[in-house]
C-alpha cells in the first residue's frame, strides 16, 4: 500500500499554504469583533483596565502614599475636596483619595484570591458531582453544596469572619467559603447534560480516561458561563468584602477598606460628605465596570451559531 | 471465513421503571435476543422504533448492562461483574451514533477528535500522530486540511464522516453502525452508504448495521435481522429475506415499503395490510407478541410464546406458523 506518502504530501502542501493552525491573529480580531460590538463592555474594559492600572500603581499614583498606614496631621483635617486634596480629607487629615486607591488594591486582591480558590474548587466538585450523576459521590457533593447554598451568603460570611480574626485573611477565608457552591450548581448543571451527550459517550466507549473526559470533553464546554461569572463576580466579592469590613470584620484600620471608610464617614454626614460619598462611588464605579466587562465576556465567548 | 466474531445468545435487557411492593415493572427493551454475526458480514438489524434495536448495540458496547444472557466477542464472554469491557474490546469494537451533531465535541477540532483514539489505543507514535490523521481522513475521502476544523462549521454528512473517521482511527474489526444516515439529506446519504461499503471491503471490516430503511438494508447487508418489541421475529440471508419472507410481520413491513412505480410493486413479495401500532414493552402481551396485529393469528398465538424454528440453513423464524 502507497498511501501514507499520498497523506504526507498532502499534508505537507497544507502546510505550505498555510492552510493548517488558523492564524492567532485572526482569532484575536474576532473575539475583539464580538466583544466590542456593546460599547457599554468597551466602557466596562476601560474601567476594569484603569482599576487594576490603580491598584498596581497606587503608591507611584497617589501623592500621599504614607496616608495608608499611622498617620494623623490635624491641621489639614476635614478639608473639602480641591486641587491637592482630590477627595478631600478625613478627621486625622489623611487624604481620602490615596485611601480609596489603596482600597481598589485591597479589593481586587481579594476579588483575585477569593475567585482563583473558590472557582477551581467549585467547578472541579461541580464537575464529579455532574459525571457521576445518580451515584453517591453527586449526593455527597451536591447536598454538602445546598447546605452552603441554603445559609444567606452573608450571614454565613458574617459567621465565619466574627469566628476567626478580623482581618483581611479571615474575610477572604469566609468569602471564599461562600463562594464556591455557587460555582458547583452552575457547572453541575452543565456536567450533567454535558454527560449524556454522545460525544462523552464515545470517549468513553473508545476507552479515554476519567480525567480526559473531565477535562478535555466535559470542562471546554462549560468554561464559557464559567469565565462570564467570574468576571461579574469580581464586582461582587468586592460588594461583599467591603460589607464585612462596613461592619468591622475586613482589613483592620489604619489600612483603609471600602466598608471601613464608609462607615467611619457615615457618623460624618452630611458635614463632610466627601468621607463617604468618594468610597461608595468608587464602590459603584468598579462593580459597574466589572458588570459591563462580564456582559462583554459573555458576548465574546457566546458560539452564536 | 467462517468464524463467529460476535455470538448473542438469550441476551436480555430491562430497565427499571419503578417498583412497587409487590411488583417491579420494567421496560423489556431487548428479551432474549440470540444472534450471531459472522466475519466480514454486513448484519443488518431492523425494526420499528422502540423495537429495542439501539439497546442490543448499547448492551453490546457496555453502556447497559444485560439482566441475562452472553455476549462472545472473538470467542471471549465480555459480560462481566461491574460490566467494564477491556481494552482490546474497546479498540476493536467501534459504534457510529446517528445524531452527528452531538457525537462531536464542539469545542475540539478534527484534529483532536482523531486524535483521542490514536492516543489511548497508542496506534502510532506522538510525533506521527497528524499524519496518521490525514491518512485516516484521506480514507474517508475528506482533505487533510480538514483536521483544523471545527464540527461547529462543517455539515451534518460531513460530521458523520469524521464520526467514522474516528471508528476507523483504533483498526477496529468491528464497527456498530446505529443508524448512521438517517438524520442525513438523501444525497449525503448515498454517499456514506457507498463509503462504508467501500471501508467493509478494504479494511475487512464487520458490520452491524442498525436501521430501519428496508430498502437500503436490501442493497448493503448479507444477513437481515428483525426485531419486534424487544424479540427477533425473523433472521435470514437478505435475498431469502426478501424473496421468501416468512414471518407475518415481515411481510407486514416489506408491503409497507413506498414504491413510485408499478413494476417495483410487483416486485413486493405479498400484498399484508399494516394495521395498529407497536405495543408498549411494559406490558408486553401475553403469548405472540405480535398477535395483536397479525392478520393470521390463531388461539395458540394468544396463548403460547412461540420459539425459534429453522426454516432453511441460515433462515430462522419465531412463529407458530413454520412449527413442524
Amino acid at each position: 500500500m502507497n498511501k501514507e506518502p499520498i497523506a504526507k504530501n498532502e499534508l505537507n502542501r497544507c502546510r505550505k499554504k498555510g492552510l493548517l493552525s488558523p492564524s492567532a491573529k485572526e482569532n484575536l480580531r474576532i473575539y475583539w469583533y464580538k466583544f466590542s460590538r456593546n460599547k457599554l463592555s468597551v466602557l466596562g474594559l476601560f474601567i476594569v483596565l484603569i482599576s487594576i492600572f490603580l491598584a498596581i500603581f497606587a503608591p507611584v499614583v497617589s501623592r500621599y502614599p504614607q496616608h495608608v498606614k499611622e498617620f494623623v496631621d490635624y491641621e489639614k483635617a476635614n478639608l473639602p475636596p480641591s486641587a491637592s486634596y482630590f477627595f478631600g480629607t478625613d478627621i486625622f487629615g489623611r487624604d481620602i483619595f490615596t485611601r480609596v486607591i489603596f482600597s481598589f488594591r485591597g479589593a481586587l486582591l481579594m476579588s483575585v484570591i477569593v475567585l482563583s480558590i473558590a472557582v477551581p474548587i467549585g467547578v472541579l466538585l461541580g464537575l464529579i458531582a455532574g459525571y457521576y450523576n445518580g451515584t453517591w459521590i453527586d449526593i455527597i457533593i451536591m447536598r454538602l453544596t445546598d447546605v452552603f447554598l441554603a445559609l444567606p451568603p452573608l450571614i454565613l460570611a458574617l459567621a465565619i469572619a466574627a469566628v476567626l480574626k478580623p482581618n483581611l485573611t479571615s474575610s477572604m477565608i469566609a468569602v471564599t467559603a461562600m463562594w464556591w457552591p455557587w460555582y458547583t450548581r452552575l457547572v453541575y448543571g452543565m456536567a450533567t447534560a454535558l454527560s449524556k451527550e454522545y460525544f462523552v459517550k464515545n470517549a468513553e466507549l473508545i476507552g479515554a480516561s476519567r480525567f480526559h473526559i473531565l477535562f478535555n470533553e466535559i470542562l471546554p464546554n462549560c468554561l464559557s458561563p464559567i469565565f462570564t461569572k467570574m468576571a461579574l463576580d469580581v464586582g461582587w466579592v468586592i460588594l461583599i468584602g467591603a460589607s464585612l469590613s462596613f461592619v468591622g470584620l475586613g482589613e483592620q484600620p489604619p489600612t483603609p477598606a471600602f466598608g471601613q471608610m464608609i462607615s467611619d464617614g457615615a457618623r460624618y454626614m452630611p458635614d463632610l460628605w466627601w468621607m463617604t460619598i468618594f468610597p461608595a462611588l468608587a464602590i459603584a464605579f468598579i462593580i459597574l465596570g466589572f458588570n459591563f466587562f462580564g456582559d462583554g465576556i459573555r458576548d465574546m465567548l457566546d458560539r452564536g451559531r | 471465513m467462517d468464524k463467529h466474531i460476535l455470538d448473542v445468545k438469550n441476551l436480555k435487557t430491562y430497565f427499571l421503571i419503578n417498583k412497587s411492593r409487590d411488583k417491579a415493572n420494567y421496560v423489556r427493551a431487548v428479551d432474549g435476543v440470540s444472534f450471531s454475526v459472522k466475519e466480514g458480514e454486513i448484519m443488518g438489524l431492523v425494526g420499528e422504533s422502540g423495537s429495542g434495536k439501539s439497546t442490543i448495540a448499547y448492551t453490546i458496547m457496555g453502556m447497559y448492562k444485560p439482566v441475562e444472557g452472553e455476549i462472545i466477542f472473538n470467542g471471549e464472554n465480555i459480560i462481566n461483574k461491574n460490566n467494564r469491557r477491556s481494552m482490546s474490546f474497546k479498540k476493536n469494537v467501534q459504534i457510529v451514533f446517528q445524531d452527528p451533531g452531538s457525537s462531536l465535541n464542539p469545542y475540539q477540532d478534527v484534529r483532536q477528535i482523531l486524535s483521542l483514539p490514536l492516543k489511548v489505543h497508542k496506534i502510532v507514535p506522538r510525533g506521527k500522530i497528524e499524519e496518521k490523521i490525514a491518512e485516516i481522513l484521506e480514507m474517508v475521502e475528506l482533505p487533510a486540511d480538514f483536521m483544523y476544523k471545527s464540527p461547529t462549521s462543517i455539515g451534518g454528512g460531513e460530521k458523520q464522516l469524521v464520526s467514522i473517521a474516528r471508528a476507523l482511527c483504533s483498526n477496529p474489526k468491528f464497527i456498530i453502525l446505529d443508524e448512521p444516515t438517517s438524520s442525513l439529506d438523501v444525497s449525503i446519504q448515498a454517499k456514506i452508504i457507498n463509503m462504508l461499503l467501500k471501508l467493509h471491503r478494504e479494511q475487512k471490516l464487520t458490520y452491524l448495521f442498525i436501521t430501519h430503511d428496508l430498502s437500503l438494508m436490501r442493497n448493503i447487508s448479507t444477513k437481515v435481522a428483525i426485531m419486534y418489541l424487544g424479540k427477533m421475529c425473523e433472521v435470514a440471508p437478505t435475498e431469502d429475506f426478501y424473496k421468501t419472507p416468512m414471518h407475518p410481520y415481515t411481510q407486514m413491513l416489506l408491503s409497507s415499503i413506498p414504491v413510485i412505480s408499478e413494476e417495483e410493486e410487483a416486485l413486493k413479495p405479498k400484498k399484508v395490510v399494516s394495521t395498529g401500532e407497536i405495543p408498549s414493552p411494559v406490558n408486553v402481551p401475553k403469548g405472540c407478541s405480535f398477535h395483536t396485529r397479525c392478520m393470521l393469528s390463531t388461539d395458540i398465538c394468544r396463548s403460547e410464546e412461540p420459539i425459534m424454528h429453522q426454516v432453511s440453513e441460515d433462515h430462522f423464524v419465531r412463529c407458530h406458523l413454520y412449527k413442524k
